[in-house]
């Protein structure tokens, strides 16, 4: 500990430039706040949890609908995400390595390029949505099930040209669209209706979620800033890094989040195929 | 001291052991607004939480009296049928998210934890203050819907009606609770880990006081269980807002998840209100009767058990909804369970007080009070655990007078016993013992009063949430009328005594009962700034009263 790192005290006691008043050691002040953190992620856990706990429950409910309306998410751009964050947990780490190590210059830097993949996910995530709301999976007020109808009918579609393949035949049709709409014709079935809401459930959902890890992502990113910013300062050493220690595992557990909903909402119906 | 008057005599009988400094304490260090407003300092903390949940006290206590008045006859004639949804569902928000949940563990809790471990502040002070101000803006918004017009759902939000078909403002309400939710996770979150690392040397676990094991659990079952009311309340909004089904069974949503939902924490947040105010029992009776506490380990098991037990009876709430019967019985027997840490502990006060030196100053009549009506309140409870009775009483004052019984019986009762017993270290001052113990005569009368007639009232069929009921319920609801308007003044006393002294009282020394906790041994009253001269050691368990003196030691 160099000697411009302390300061004399009434009591006379040593103390470093980076010690609250009211912690008594470097190290328990470390203690108290990388403890704190674990605290806050098991609260944020409990905060995911309901939207899990009610996902689970209604994917028990309404498994096939679930899985039919899972297809309609776009994997591809799901993947890609999912390997963005994780490059982005990659840099988190080495962030806090450099910070550990005192290289101020670099954790700076990833943490910068920390944000800088965090912005690529959030951009391909608006690619995404606006896609979803294109092709109306949008489960808002006017959600009037004719989307249900729509997939219908490509389902059927693809059934008969599988149908068709099967038996050899070259030439098949696409049934007309009105003979599938009229077999499952709202004023015919209950359950056309009712399958039609568990899907707009199971959108209802995806949005939610993946809402809530945006929002998560945002928090993030100003934190994420901040600190960068007290970096390139030199304010962290490695007798006191704990802010990078702990924007680390706040930034790890919203990754963790997104590994569990790539599965949950993407891949639940992959084996059905598209 | 000259002046010994008849009524305070108590704290001439102790030493002052660690002397006064009229100079130089943590209220009147500094004068200025700001340094109230801004101040991280846990004790200042405590005493601005102390003013606001009064005010929010007082206003949920206006509204309890409105539906009294209304209840006086049978007919509708104070207020009207729509109005008197949105008093009780007014009264009860207030009284539970913005008085109960922070009343122990806000005001006692921030101002005696780091004083309890011989710390000089919580782990987070800046968090704290942070926790002060979400309560506070929390508050603000909730009494924006108020004044926009209210909220009728019941502080229960039950879909579909909160969801659907209520008119009233219901997602501004929603949006104070979840703000008001994260004053509390912070405010529990920052006591976990005070309690984990800023214990001083040689104060283990079992060496801490038994205030500091219930404020631990509290905590534990704070920042696990309100964060999922939060999302649930999200949810709700997000439901109403975008005219999506997910609690709605029309749109192919599950009502009864919201019910889980809620009560997952709601349930849990029952023992957020009386956990704490077992702890300040717990130091209470040691205290006054000059005793060790009988079953120190399981007394703090016993906090930790509740807190566990408390997070899986949640669906008794809902025997009557239709869930599974198999559930139900689980549920129900679980709920049971709940019946044994807390007869642990009532069992463990007793013994406690037995061969005991005992002194009835304010703080230990309060405490009694405490016992008498927790005791009721918990045995009514396994009525209600009884799937059987259950059918019969849900939804009936039988419920409603179970859960004042504990709420205002117990938790309420053990924060005065608390405020009472602490005041002199919170402000230096002594108040009338007179005065005070007249209040704490006239709240219990006033209280069994109040609530006894309602579990007549509820066995009797009469049901909870109408503002009309049979002509011959009118006797009984004549008396709970009366005894509300007893309690209101046994509430409403303090309010002048303590105010008089906190100006006017006679200065206390450090240790007027001859507490045992460093709060009590180590700390100036009021305390410094900086709480202790020096890091207190600790080298023995906590209420070492045989025959020992303080062996709580500096270095």
């Amino acid at each position: 500990m160099s000697a411009t790192n302390e300061t004399v005290q009434d009591h006379g006691q040593h103390h470093h430039k980076d010690l609250a008043h009211h912690f008594d050691t470097l190290e328990q002040q470390h203690d108290a706040n990388t403890l704190g953190m674990w605290a806050f992620l098991l609260t944020e856990v409990l905060f995911f949890g309901g939207l899990f706990a009610a996902y689970t429950i209604y994917r028990y409910k309404y498994s096939a609908m679930f899985e039919e309306a899972s297809n309609h998410l776009d994997i591809t751009l799901g993947a890609t995400n999912t390997v963005i964050l994780i490059l982005s947990s990659l840099t988190m780490a080495l962030a806090v390595r450099c910070s550990q190590t005192g290289n101020s210059l670099w954790t700076g830097r990833w943490l910068l390029i920390t944000i800088a993949f965090g912005l690529m996910f959030l951009g391909v995530k608006y690619v995404e949505w606006k896609h979803d709301y294109h092709i109306h999976l949008m489960p808002g007020k006017d959600w009037s099930g004719k989307d249900y109808w729509h997939w219908q009918y490509a389902k059927k579609a693809k059934e008969m040209e599988t149908e068709a393949h099967k038996k050899g035949s070259a030439e098949h049709s696409l049934p007309n669209r009105n003979d599938v709409l009229a077999d499952n014709d709202p004023s015919l079935g209950v359950r056309g209706i009712q399958e039609s809401q568990q899907a707009r459930l199971f959108f209802l959902l995806y949005f939610c979620m993946t809402s809530l890890h945006a929002l998560h992502m945002l928090v993030g990113f100003v934190l994420i800033g901040i600190i960068a910013y007290f970096a390139y300062q030199g304010a962290y050493s490695p007798e006191y890094y704990s802010p990078v220690e702990n924007i680390g595992l706040y930034w790890h557990f919203v990754d963790i989040v997104w590994i569990f909903l790539f599965p949950l909402l993407y891949l639940l119906g992959a084996h059905m195929g598209h | 001291m000259a002046t010994v008057s008849l009524e305070s005599k108590t704290f001439e009988k102790f030493p002052d052991v660690v002397g006064r400094h009229d100079d130089a304490n943590y209220l009147n260090h500094d004068h200025s607004i700001a340094s109230w407003l801004f101040t991280l300092d846990h004790k200042r903390i405590g005493l601005l939480y102390l003013v606001t949940i009064t005010l929010m006290f007082l206003l949920g206590g206006a509204l309890a009296g409105a539906i009294r008045l209304e209840l006086l006859t049978p007919k509708g004639d104070f207020l009207t049928a729509d109005t008197y949804n949105k008093a009780f569902t007014a009264h009860g928000i207030i009284m539970l998210f913005f008085f109960l949940i922070p009343s122990i563990p806000a005001v006692l809790g921030n101002f005696l934890v780091p004083l309890m471990i011989g710390a000089k502040d919580v782990a987070f002070p800046r968090l704290n203050l942070l926790s002060y101000y979400l309560y506070f803006a929390g508050s603000v918004i909730a009494l924006t819907a108020l004044l926009l017009g209210g909220v009728d759902t019941g502080w229960t939000f039950y879909t579909p009606f909160s969801s659907t078909y209520s008119n009233s403002y219901v997602i501004v309400m929603a949006v104070g609770l979840f703000v008001v939710g994260f004053s509390s996770i912070l405010t529990g979150l920052n006591f976990i880990i005070t309690v984990h690392r800023m214990r001083c040397p040689g104060l283990t676990w079992f060496r801490l006081p038994l205030f500091i094991w219930s404020i631990y659990a509290t905590s534990v079952v704070q920042l696990l269980g309100t964060p999922v009311i939060a999302v649930t309340l999200g949810l709700l909004g997000v439901e109403r807002t975008l005219g999506v089904g997910i609690f709605d069974p029309r749109l192919g949503g599950d009502p009864i998840l919201f019910q889980h939902l809620f009560w997952f924490y709601s349930h849990p947040a029952v023992y957020i209100m009386i956990l704490p105010s077992l702890g300040v029992t717990s130091e209470v009776i040691a205290t006054f009767s000059r005793k060790n506490v009988f079953g120190y380990h399981i007394i703090a098991f016993s906090s930790i058990a509740i807190a566990v037990f408390g997070f899986i009876v949640w669906a008794h709430h809902m025997f009557t909804t239709g869930i599974s019967p198999y559930a139900a019985m689980v549920f129900s027997l679980l709920t049971f369970s709940v019946a044994i840490p807390s007869g642990i502990k009532v069992f463990s006060w007793l013994a406690t007080m037995y061969g005991g030196s005992i002194s009835f100053d304010t703080p230990m009549i309060y405490a009694f009070g405490f016992l008498g009506l927790f005791t009721i309140g918990g045995l009514t409870g396994l009525f209600l655990s009884t799937l059987g009775t259950d059918i019969h009483l849900h939804d009936t004052y039988f419920i409603v007078a179970h859960f004042h019984y504990i709420m205002v019986g117990g938790a309420i009762m053990g924060y005065m016993a608390g405020i009472h017993y602490w005041w002199p270290k919170m402000t230096g001052r002594m108040y009338s013992e007179f005065w005070g113990k007249l209040s704490a005569g006239i709240t219990f009368i006033g209280f069994n009063f109040t609530f006894f007639p309602q579990f007549i009232l509820g066995y009797l069929g009469m049901p909870r949430r109408y503002y009309e009921y049979p002509d011959e319920f009118q006797v009984l609801n004549v008396f709970s009328t009366a005894g509300a308007s007893i309690l209101a003044i046994g509430y409403s006393m303090p309010l002048f005594y303590m105010t008089y002294s906190f100006f006017f009282g006679e200065k206390a020394n450090s240790n007027p009962y001859g507490g045992s906790t460093l709060d009590w041994t180590n700390t100036t009253s009021p305390p410094s700034p900086h709480n202790f001269e020096q890091t207190p050691v600790v080298t023995e368990e906590p209420y070492h009263y045989h025959g020992k003196e303080a062996a709580v030691v500096s270095h």
